[in-house]
């Protein structure tokens, strides 16, 4: 029977590329929300992983801190930040559901929103360099201790990007630990470790006290890793 | 001399061993940056760093300074303030007079690369006799969100001629026809010292001080360049009469090369204000929080791209303002310490230097192609 394959663990860097286009108000995050590409709509509502990978902002994504915060507008940006990207196969399902809100809350308003000469939205879109690390892991014990001092990149790389913009649903590392491990029970912890509104630190720091609780439960709970090759 | 290995203590943890792995992926493509000088001005110095840290890595990289004579300069110096917005006079002659001379050092230059990074506007028109193959890349390290428009008409026609530009952040980018990434400035270990102007709004600090100084036993320490315009003068001038009437104010010249008296105010700070009216990227303030200490800054230029604000500092828009979250901090000690915390951090995962080659590095892997 051939070995499962090991986990590869692969960080990553992203290039920014502004677009080219900004919004004053929220008529115009609208229209543009609607027209640029999707690697855009991820990295405004994801992209704070890496960029403040040790604390968190009082509004989740870039949109919602935007009209909160530079336009005032606080039922928007409260409506946007409850927004869980994690909660969509793909950006274009996001970038549905913002439009959808933007939208609804532009109908409701009495008045056009004021234009003034507040900082304007620059939209972004990201191009992920994807750069192997060399760690690999065939067992549960090495996938902790790799986890534990991997590059922080590899764990946006493969719960973040995974989730969203790869379209690999449950994220890599539940993929491979119900794969090639057959740890169904693991896969699930680690899927339920909620990433949105925290901190790639500390979404390192559940995932090990997940591990490290399977660890310490012993040999039996160990028993289904493949054996080490004669 | 430096080594890669040396950044494992100060970058985020797996940096270096990413950088490493990096390194590999573009090892064998020629990376070759132009510019007007190696020395003097934050730019210069930061690139002389990453050319170390590139050799180190066993890159194909290189750097290349053009000639000129002393008009080319005093051109391209006026070219550069006139694209930050500034009214400068420049004539038919002395815009040739620049053509003319980025020609003679094409002529001159080994030119051939995988990427050729240009640097800022001085060298910029090299492109219109760029040789066959390779990305060409303008990397403009100025803010040209408002450009003097005659300029800008005639230096857009170079700038179009890229294939790519790079800015410090997407507020500073003008229209351009073509693909525009953004690189933020870094730190290393030391920088130079910032101009004293009206644009850095010294005597705003002044007024805030002031406010603050009725409930708290302060010291206000207004330290910088000297600039080189006529303004930096007065402005001194008026700080040395404000300081004249209080012990309490001092305002310190200092020349250029005064990094080490610089890093030893930040250090003994308790809070750093960067209270800028209009600014560039103003780097220094990564260096401020590097030292553990909350930044009170200004709403221009990169100053919000680098204070989070209410978590590692506080962004304002007037001297009552800074005077607000002077007090606000100094009534709660705690919070001063809290900040200053996460401000280091914030700059260890973003304003490195390490990041900054990792920026650079991705640059090349992705608009370059594996050599056959």
């Amino acid at each position: 029977m051939a070995a499962s394959p090991p986990f590869r663990f692969v960080g990553c860097i992203e290039l920014l590329e502004n677009l080219g286009v900004k919004a004053q108000d929220e008529r115009e995050l609208l229209e543009f929300l609607r027209r640029v590409p999707a690697g855009s709509v991820f990295y405004h509502t994801c992209g704070y992983f890496l960029r403040h990978r040790i604390f968190v902002g009082p509004y989740a994504n870039d949109f919602a801190t935007w009209t909160a915060v530079h336009r005032g507008d606080r039922v928007l940006g409260e409506r946007l930040a409850v927004v869980d990207p994690f909660d969509f196969a793909d950006p274009e399902q996001l970038r549905e559901e913002l439009i959808s809100i933007v939208s609804d809350h532009l109908g409701h308003l009495r008045a056009p929103p004021r234009v003034d000469d507040g900082e304007p939205f620059h939209f972004v879109q990201s191009h992920v360099v994807e750069i192997p690390t060399g760690l690999e892991a065939r067992t549960l014990a090495e996938f902790r201790d790799r986890l534990a001092e991997v590059e922080a990149s590899a764990i946006y790389y493969h719960t973040v990007l995974a989730r969203t913009r790869l379209g690999r649903g449950a994220g890599d590392f539940a993929g491979w630990l119900r794969g090639s491990l057959g740890r169904d029970d693991l896969a699930a912890a680690v899927e339920r470790t909620d990433p949105y509104l925290s901190s790639l630190e500390r979404v390192r720091s559940r995932l090990l006290d997940v591990l490290d609780a399977a660890l310490d439960a012993g040999p039996a709970a160990e028993g289904r890793e493949p054996a080490a090759p004669a | 001399m430096i080594k890669i290995d040396d950044y494992r203590e100060v970058a985020p943890r797996g940096t270096v061993d990413l950088l490493l792995r990096l390194a590999d992926r573009v090892r064998g493509r020629r990376f070759l940056h132009i510019s007007a000088t190696r020395f003097g001005g934050g730019a210069a110095e930061a690139l002389q760093r990453l050319m170390l840290l590139m050799s180190e890595l066993g890159l194909d990289a290189g750097w290349e300074i053009i000639g000129g004579d002393t008009e080319f300069y005093a051109t391209a110096k006026a070219i550069t303030a006139a694209l930050q917005g500034e009214e400068r006079v420049l004539t038919e002659e002395m815009l040739e007079h620049y053509l003319e001379r980025n020609r003679a050092s094409g002529g001159k230059l080994p030119l051939e690369a995988d990427l050729v990074l240009v640097h800022d506007p001085a060298p910029a028109s090299l492109v219109a006799d760029r040789p066959a193959g390779g990305t060409w890349v303008w990397r403009c390290h100025l803010d040209l969100s408002a450009p003097e428009r005659r300029i800008w008409n005639f230096f857009r026609r170079y700038a179009a001629r890229y294939d790519a530009a790079v800015f410090s952040r997407p507020g500073f980018v003008p229209h351009l026809p073509i693909p525009q990434f953004i690189v933020h400035p870094s730190i290393d270990v030391l920088r130079q010292v910032g101009a004293v102007d009206r644009s850095r709004d010294p005597i705003g600090v002044v007024n805030a001080y002031r406010i603050v100084k009725k409930h708290h036993d302060v010291r206000l320490v207004l330290a910088g360049g000297g600039g080189d315009g006529p303004e930096s003068g007065e402005v001194f001038a008026e700080l040395r009469e404000a300081a004249a009437r209080d012990p309490d104010i001092v305002a310190l010249e200092l020349p250029p090369d005064a990094q080490l008296q610089i890093n030893a105010l930040q250090r003994a700070a308790t809070i750093v204000l960067q209270k800028s009216v209009r600014d560039g990227f103003a780097i220094g303030v990564a260096e401020a929080m590097w030292k553990g200490k909350p930044v009170i800054g200004g709403a221009v230029g990169g100053l919000p791209a680098q204070i989070a604000d209410g978590v590692t500092g506080y962004i304002v828009r007037s001297a009552e303002g800074a005077a607000f979250w002077l007090r606000h901090l100094l009534n709660n000690p705690e919070l001063i310490a809290r900040m200053g915390g996460v401000g280091r951090e914030h700059v260890r995962r973003n304003f490195l230097i390490t990041r900054h080659l990792s920026d650079y590095l991705a640059l090349l892997a992705h608009l370059t192609a594996t050599p056959a």
